[in-house]
């Protein structure tokens, strides 16, 4: 069944087609790559799917528990409460906050006691209160995490800090999982690392996940389909052994063969 | 886990009332006399507009100059409520209702305005409040220019210390509350915030309308007290000498803000005796701790029992390396 799909996705910046008839189809529970050189519109495919931009054309369909809904245009905090989380490229993390608020606030949508509640701190308080806390150190656990839960967010290293981001996303309870170069900045053994994590994720929360990402070790190991993005436009589909030897793919990264050189 | 909860909770309400008590006892037996009881009342006024700002600027990110302009509309209500009906109960009634009037001004001005950011906010905010203070100036029942005179006066020590505690409670509470965190998420980014599910719009309308609620508090103690109301006191100024506070308590602290608007109060009130310089001097010391305190006095910290215990083990630290 398809979760996502995305048909004909168009996005302009004035005269700039950066994304331009895209279409993409996630199977439930399918790992799918999204990889192209760099400049190729792949964050900005995240930011339409994600409601950060509006689309210029195009339509974006998310099935939530067996009903399909259209997501295009809609608010980024519509489009997360429908099941899509994702995490950012260039590390967005509430940067002066505590590593437990930072998760507190994605699961702020579930809160269920009102702004009365809020103001005087009635048991209805107090008990959610308990409860949001006690899910986000379980989460942040999976990541090994929970020791540095009242550290700033911005004190953590690098590598943790990314986790952190892919911890937040989780936390908003997603059907469907974005992670925009996650690997970004991590050494090898960082990289191996995260590859388990994801797979590891994948299965104990039911995810669909769509990555970007540059380090094709990762990319060739885990996923399972792989999209090819080049100057906006999908130019390849298929599982990476035939992303691999695809001669549209090696002209897009390297260039084309020039004939008498 | 609960009993500490509840050990902390006594603690800070025997302090609370220990409070109450000493400064009652003072003004009682003579020794807070009239002159710094109207410093009391400043301070209590400033603390609830500034910990009401903070909430929109230090907590949520808005950066708002209008602020003066809902204090005038408590003030106004209150005043023309206590006059036609000079009971504890139109009082009462009367800063409620100018609350209330000073929310939904809030609310209405808020949706439109709180999709500009930071200086277009500021700028906008501050026509806000001088569009209200011409309001204020022209209609026929706030007597114009010449203003309301002979407001009853109800409050005392008791009802700003109940309306000071209760604002510093609320918005206290609130900020620990996930709704609070939502607003304080907008400031970090907003960006992210939107895409962790925060509905940034509606959590910055709220944040405003409470700013605008608690300000418009202050500004019915402040009616009720100095029982004397023109437009002119509500100017741009006002909004600044607000702001003032809540930077040089620390955006983003509660317990600087307070901190500040006492310091402020007691310091502009010593300068009293010296009135050709006393705004040089003020401007003087706000230019040097600004200099050696940028993010103000607190910074975005709070003072609380961990804090005291971290300055404890500091000093047993420095006394190590000794």
């Amino acid at each position: 069944m398809a979760i996502l799909t995305v048909k004909d996705l168009t996005k302009s910046f004035g005269g700039l087609t950066a994304v331009s008839k895209v279409n993409l189809e996630l199977q439930q529970g399918e790992l799918v790559g999204l990889i192209g050189p760099n400049g190729a519109g792949k964050t900005t495919a995240f930011n339409l799917l994600t409601g950060v931009y509006e689309p210029t054309a195009g339509k974006i369909t998310l099935t939530k528990n067996g009903v399909p809904k259209e997501i295009q245009g809609l608010k980024p905090y519509t489009v997360c409460k429908d099941g899509l989380a994702r995490t950012f490229q260039n590390i967005r993390l509430f940067k002066d906050l505590t590593v437990l608020d930072n998760v507190r606030i994605a699961m702020n949508q579930n809160v269920k006691y009102g702004l009365m509640s809020s103001f005087l701190h009635l048991p209805s308080y107090a008990k959610a209160e308990k409860e949001l806390e006690k899910k986000s150190i379980e989460l942040l656990k999976i990541f090994h995490l929970e020791g540095k839960k009242d550290e700033m967010a911005k004190n953590l290293p690098y590598g943790e800090q990314r986790h952190l981001e892919i911890v937040r996303a989780l936390a908003t309870e997603p059907s469907v999982l974005l992670l925009d170069e996650p690997a970004a900045g991590m050494n090898p053994a960082e990289t191996a690392q995260l590859t388990e994590l994801i797979q590891s994720i994948r299965e104990q929360f039911n995810l669909t996940i769509l990555l970007i990402e540059h380090d094709m070790s990762l990319v060739m190991k885990i996923c399972e389909r792989i999209y090819v993005l080049d100057y906006g436009q999908i130019i390849a589909n298929g599982t990476p052994e035939e992303i691999k030897t695809n001669k549209r793919v090696i002209e897009a990264y390297l260039g084309e063969e020039v004939d008498n050189a | 886990m609960k009993n500490i909860f509840k050990h902390k909770t006594l603690q800070k309400f025997i302090s609370i009332l220990i409070t109450y008590a000493a400064i009652q006892g003072l003004i009682t037996v003579g020794i807070i006399d009239d002159y710094w009881q109207a410093t009391l009342a400043t301070i209590c006024i400033n603390i609830i507009l500034a910990v009401s700002l903070n909430l929109i600027t230090g907590f949520t990110g808005q950066f708002s100059l209008g602020h003066a302009g809902f204090m005038s509309i408590g003030a106004y209500v209150c005043a023309i409520i206590t006059i036609s009906n000079p009971t504890t109960v139109g009082f009462i009634g009367g800063i409620i209702a100018g609350a209330i009037a000073a929310a939904l001004i809030g609310a209405l001005v808020g949706l439109p305005t709180l999709r500009l950011r930071g200086d277009y906010l500021a700028i906008a905010t501050l026509g806000m409040a001088e569009i209200i203070k011409i309001i204020f100036l022209n209609l026929e029942i706030t007597n114009g220019a010449a203003g309301l005179q002979g407001i009853p006066q109800f409050v005392n020590w008791t009802w700003m210390f109940v309306f000071t505690v209760g604002t510093v409670v609320i918005i206290a509470n609130f900020l620990k509350s996930s709704h609070g965190r939502a607003c304080i998420s907008i400031r970090e980014d907003e960006i992210a915030a939107e895409s962790m599910g925060v509905n940034t719009t509606k959590y910055k309308v709220i944040s405003f309308t409470m700013g605008a609620f608690f300000a418009g508090i202050a500004g019915g103690i402040y009616a009720s007290y100095f029982y004397f109301l023109k437009p002119d006191l509500f100017g741009f100024l006002k909004s600044v000498d607000v702001l003032v506070i809540v930077v040089l308590g620390g955006l983003g602290s509660i317990s600087g803000s307070i901190i500040a608007a006492v310091l402020l109060a007691i310091i502009s009130t010593f300068l009293q005796s010296f009135s050709e310089v006393r705004m040089i001097i003020y401007a003087l010391l706000l230019i040097v701790l600004m200099l050696f305190r940028p993010q103000g006095l607190m910074g975005s910290k709070e003072i609380s029992l961990s804090v005291f215990k971290k300055i404890g083990l500091k000093s047993k630290r420095g006394k190590e390396e000794v």
